[in-house]
């Protein structure tokens, strides 16, 4: 039987152990990058074959009956729907490879530009709606954490529930009817190409609020929750036995081991914020991606609808990524295996 | 016999707390309605009545007519059974692929796995409402297809739940007793394996419901889901939005059919959940 050495080395074992880790956790970054990787490829290959079997003839659905036969065919060929599935892919993919995400047919433009424009202002709504979900709904649940059973915490569970079960198209309907309609304080359509920045952030208001509301909802509840749970905990009742203040405690140090799972939360909502974006910029009529995926969808825009689902695809996997890594980095106990 | 006594003793956990016994109540009214529409709606949902469009409420028309003069009570009522039918429908699927497949990714190491994974991972890469947009806009909107289409965005949220739950029950020390008494494996799963794991997949597929009244909702409210004049919440929102500026109260109702039933099985679900799964309380999601 091998002695194991590394036993008798009084100081190497927390070392060994440290590179044992560390292996670990290159194993499971090469593993979730790998998955990643294949599940953007899956998800392309999903909207490729989707595409492939659009009913009857793509030419006569977007040409009309009236195209001639000869436009109807070089149509065809240039959209590349004459071609089998893994040539397609392998097009698509191989332009991708070079940052291009092809031409749209239609009009000619670049998918390129088309989601560069119209990338920024879904950006900058999920930011927004995610910064102010979490400017109210942090204190929020601090609030509902430390003054547990108040009236105020049970008012705040109820309006958090009927936040999150409501989907965000819903609420946005509901916030421009009030704001808009009854009291008309702020307009209603989206942004014109000659607006001012001020005319920006008075026509984000409500999409923003809309997005946000179901966040504040959910993050009040979770660090409601996990501030609930450090409260508890054996820290916080020597910190009071110190004779700190009530404010430094929560804020300074139960927060702060409260936030980390939502963190992990906010981290994937911004993923999922794009989802709801969709629906939110239509409603509102506000330029992003989310119109330009609709209206590819309308006009049966392949090109353009194959590179905006990448991006969003793309977007979505990497934020769950950065989301799974940021687990660990914030709570090094979570373990590297996969299983 | 026993099964309907576990029911019942749930339920009467889950109404336990104010908010399940509200939930509960309120999915129970949105069931009855669903299931007895055409007993419950004064009108027929598509009976035109071109004089009165777009009338405020009245003794004929408790919540006034739309813009074809339809009664909006009997379309909000008649798009209750449209939208249960959906959701249940959707969920069922769902949880049917889901379970099967989780189980066999479970049972089948290897290459099966890895594909059975990869496909989740890959269907999950896309927001569901976005993967639905583009299946529905593609494969055509009628109600089976969407009802498969938003299955199918669901079926990885099921199938990875239920792996799990295969995985940690698997070598659980009754099913290792079985298996040494000589079970076979078909009997192990069916009657250890299954039941052992349905209970997590019920907490989700109650609160998945209001996922896909919301996912149905928006559909048929960007006019890629149901069609007119088939009556959806959706499609009445839809309507009700377009005449925003003429009339107020067909979006409103709407909107309120659609939040009422989407709080109400989310509180039904959670409550549910916290029945079944009592540390679950302290622990959302």
């Amino acid at each position: 039987m091998d002695t194991n050495w590394e036993l008798f080395r009084p100081f190497g074992a927390h070392e060994t152990e440290g590179a044992g880790r560390l292996r670990l956790f290159e194993n499971f970054l090469f593993n979730r990058i790998l998955t990643a990787v294949l599940s953007v490829f899956g998800a392309m290959l999903v909207i490729v074959v989707l595409l492939n079997m659009v009913p009857g003839d793509p030419a006569t659905a977007l040409l009309g009956p009236m195209a001639t036969p000869e436009y109807a065919q070089r149509f065809i060929a240039e959209m590349g729907l004459d071609q089998p599935i893994y040539v397609r892919l392998w097009k698509f993919f191989s332009q991708v490879a070079v940052g291009n995400l092809g031409t749209d047919v239609i009009s000619g433009r670049s998918v390129n530009a088309i989601v560069w424009n119209a990338l920024p202002h879904t950006f900058a709504l999920a930011l927004a709606s995610m910064g102010l979900a979490c400017l109210i709904g942090i204190p929020a649940g601090v609030y509902g954490a430390v003054h547990k059973g108040s009236i105020g915490d049970t008012l705040m569970a109820m309006v958090s529930v009927v936040f999150v079960s409501v989907p965000s198209f819903i609420l946005g309907i509901f916030l421009l009817i009030v704001f808009s309609v009854m009291l008309n304080w702020l307009p209603v359509l989206g942004v014109s190409d000659n607006a001012t920045l001020g005319d920006h952030l008075v026509r984000m208001i409500l999409p923003t609020v809309a997005l946000a509301l179901g966040w504040i909802g959910l993050i009040a509840r979770l660090v409601r929750t996990s501030m609930l749970e450090a409260l508890g905990q054996n820290y916080v009742r020597t910190a009071r036995a110190y004779g700190l203040r009530e404010n430094m405690i929560h804020y300074k140090y139960a927060l702060k081991n409260a936030v980390i799972p939502t963190l992990a939360i906010i981290g994937m909502g911004i993923g999922r914020l794009l989802g709801g974006a969709v629906l939110i910029e239509i409603i509102f009529a506000r330029q992003g991606l989310g119109s330009v995926l609709y209206d590819a969808l309308q006009a049966r825009n392949f090109s353009v609808l194959q590179g905006s689902v990448f991006v969003v695809v793309v977007i979505f996997v990497v934020v769950n990524l950065l989301t799974e890594l940021s687990y660990s980095f914030f709570d090094p106990r979570i373990r590297y295996n996969r299983r | 016999m026993r099964g309907l006594s576990i029911l019942l003793k749930t339920l009467r956990q889950t109404a336990r707390y104010p908010s399940g016994a509200i939930g509960l109540a309120l999915v129970a009214a949105i069931l009855f309605i669903a299931i007895f529409a055409p007993f419950l709606a004064p009108y027929d949902p598509n009976k035109l009545d071109v004089i009165n469009r777009l009338a405020g409420p009245s003794a004929e028309h408790w919540l006034g007519t739309d813009q074809l003069g339809r009664d909006l009570l009997s379309r909000h009522i008649y798009g209750t059974q449209v939208a249960m039918t959906v959701a249940l429908s959707v969920i069922a699927l769902a949880l049917l692929i889901g379970m099967a497949l989780g189980i066999l990714s479970a049972y089948v190491p290897g290459p099966v796995e890895r594909l059975i994974l990869i496909a989740f991972d890959s269907f999950s890469s896309f927001p569901s409402v976005i993967l639905a947009m583009a299946a529905v806009a593609v494969l055509g909107s009628s109600m089976p297809m969407l009802i498969i289409v938003i299955a199918t965005s669901l079926v990885p949220h099921f199938g990875r739940v239920a792996r799990a739950q295969v995985l940690s029950v698997m070598n659980e020390p009754f099913v290792e007793a079985e298996r040494v008494f000589g079970a076979s494996q078909l009997r192990i799963l069916v009657f250890h394996i299954v039941p052992n794991i349905l209970a997590p997949l019920i907490v989700i597929a109650s609160l998945d419901i209001p996922i896909v009244i919301a996912i149905e909702a928006s559909l048929s409210f960007l006019g890629l889901g149901l069609r007119p004049p088939l009556a959806s919440w959706g499609g009445l929102l839809q309507d009700g939005y377009q005449n925003m500026s003429k009339a107020l109260l067909p979006v409103l109702i709407s909107s309120a059919a659609l939040a009422i039933a989407t709080l109400a099985f989310t509180m039904f679900g959670e409550a549910l959940r916290n029945a079944i799964d009592p540390r679950s309380a302290r622990r959302p999601d």
